[in-house]
């Protein structure tokens, strides 16, 4: 008797949560980028708003761009009421995500820690404290000594380079399973009727007398009653093609993971003074973030030397790391607004709708932008809680400057 | 991490250069005629393109000076450099 082949005795392939499908020729709705921004707003158009004629395009593979790159941290202890709004709305999402989705997301609310450096930042924090209980946002400020209680392996010593001075805390926050957030919003959005087309990227929109009728893509034109852009990094390039200049500069950011250890980081931290992020995965991995690369680039790849003073940092604040090897260091593109605030809204094109410049932050958006976003192209008025976040605030100069506030750091 | 040729010290690495975003952007010759929309377009609108961008750079931890530089932002090649005041290059 001839040997059995490697391989023919696997199981058989388990259900799948989608199918991918050709594009049709229209669609009610369609949206750009299948990201976790895309699934969201793709689900609740089909679940708050009965609209189900929708197709996701997405030039790559599903949630393969920055939702496939985020260090997947969930707060919403922003300091602006503006921020809050949203913010908050979607961590009260996240809480009920996993029941309203019917699928394990791996929300764990472990905590955020913001740190405080300096006696400017101890007063910032404070301050931001304070204005998160004004907003119903649980928020806590929290001496060095409270860190440490918090966050054991956390060095609290007075004698290095940035001292801890103290931390805001707050202990709603915590980290997703980003994968299995996409999945669970693709499974969900798919059972409702939702289309979901890959190697498909939009190459330009189609506008007709100040209205968007349609997008032209590497699989073919698909009409469109309405286009909702949820291309993050790369909005920009698609926006050009309708002759809509956008606030944005799209820059590399960083994030790395080390191999995986045993539990040692029980919350997250967050330093925008040394600037770094630091959580540790439920398989074991410490996920750690970066800022920016300083210049503009579509490259999703970014320069060592942002890794390099990422580790010193958090090596500074964490000296139990110094023997963690590093297993793997990525970049995505993202998407930055003069004020680090999102675009959420109306665009010039009637029926073209925004949903960009989440530059840092946009994972922990995900339900909550998804929910007033599908509101928005439904009504085709911005929803309550995105409508400070339009276009037109940087000519009316009314500005949700969370570069100016704490916490900016996402 | 780029190599950047800086038009005064020659190629230095990134770490030695402080980024200053898009060139060529002028101050408005009479900022109070400007309408609401065209000080917005001035002050937050810059280009972003995936492509070829003139851009400014300050070789901060050499010889200190601002030039201009024509990278790619969809490769990061850097297609040339040139001073300022000096013309934009065309593109190789």
């Amino acid at each position: 008797m001839s040997p059995r082949p490697p391989g023919a005795d696997l199981p058989e392939h388990p259900d799948r949560l989608w199918n991918a499908a050709e594009p049709k020729s229209s669609y009610d709705v369609v949206i750009v980028g299948g990201g976790g921004h895309g699934l969201a707003t793709a689900y609740y158009l089909a679940k708050n708003h009965g609209i189900t004629n929708v197709a996701v395009l997405e030039r790559g593979w599903l949630a393969g761009g920055n939702m496939a790159r985020n260090t997947t941290i969930i707060r919403s202890n922003y300091l602006w009421d503006e921020s809050a709004g949203i913010y908050e709305h979607a961590l009260k999402l996240w809480e009920g995500l996993e029941d309203e989705l019917d699928y394990p997301l791996l929300f764990s609310q472990r905590g955020v820690l913001n740190l405080a450096h300096s006696l400017q930042d101890v007063r910032d924090s404070v301050r931001r404290v304070e204005a998160n209980r004004l907003n119903g946002v649980d928020a806590e400020w929290l001496d060095p000594r409270q860190v440490k209680e918090v966050c054991p392996i956390v060095e609290i010593s007075p004698d290095v380079r940035y001292p801890v001075m103290g931390a805001t805390f707050q202990p709603r926050a915590g980290i997703a399973k980003h994968d299995y957030v996409a999945w669970g919003f693709a499974r969900a959005a798919a059972a409702l009727g939702v289309e979901f087309i890959e190697n498909c990227e939009v190459t330009g929109l189609r506008v007709s007398d100040g209205r968007v009728t349609g997008v032209e893509t590497t699989r073919g034109s698909i009409a469109a009653g309405r286009v909702a852009l949820c291309a993050a990094g790369h909005t920009s390039v698609v926006a050009a093609t309708a002759g809509i200049d956008l606030p944005l500069q799209s820059h590399p950011l960083q994030a790395l993971v080390s191999e995986l250890l045993e539990p040692v980081h029980p919350t997250v931290v967050m330093s925008n003074a040394v600037h770094v992020y630091v959580s540790q995965a439920h398989k074991g991995e410490l996920v750690m973030g970066a800022g920016i690369d300083a210049a503009n680039s579509y490259r999703q790849r970014g320069a060592f030397h942002i890794i390099e003073q990422q580790m010193a940092a958090a090596l500074e604040l964490f000296p139990i790391f110094a023997r963690a090897h590093v297993l793997r260091t990525w970049g995505g593109v993202v998407d930055v607004t003069p004020d680090a605030s999102p675009i959420v809204g109306l665009s010039p094109v009637d029926g073209l709708y925004l949903n960009c410049g989440w530059g840092t932050g946009g994972f922990k958006a995900t339900p909550g932008v998804g929910w007033c976003f599908a509101h928005t192209v439904a009504h085709d008025e911005p929803h309550p809680l995105a409508a400070p976040f339009s276009l037109d605030r940087f000519v009316t100069g009314a500005l949700v400057d969370e570069h100016g506030a704490a916490a900016v750091a996402h | 991490m780029l190599l950047i040729p800086c038009p005064w010290c020659g190629p230095r690495e990134e770490a030695e250069f402080h980024y200053g975003g898009q060139a060529h952007v002028a101050y408005p010759e009479d900022p109070a005629a400007l309408s609401d929309e065209e000080w917005a377009r001035y002050l937050f609108f810059r280009d972003n393109p995936k492509g070829v961008f003139a851009e400014r750079w300050s070789h901060s931890a050499g010889c200190r000076r601002w030039f201009n530089a024509l990278r790619d932002t969809a490769t990061n090649q850097i297609h040339g450099v040139y001073r300022v005041g000096e013309p934009r290059p065309v593109a190789s």
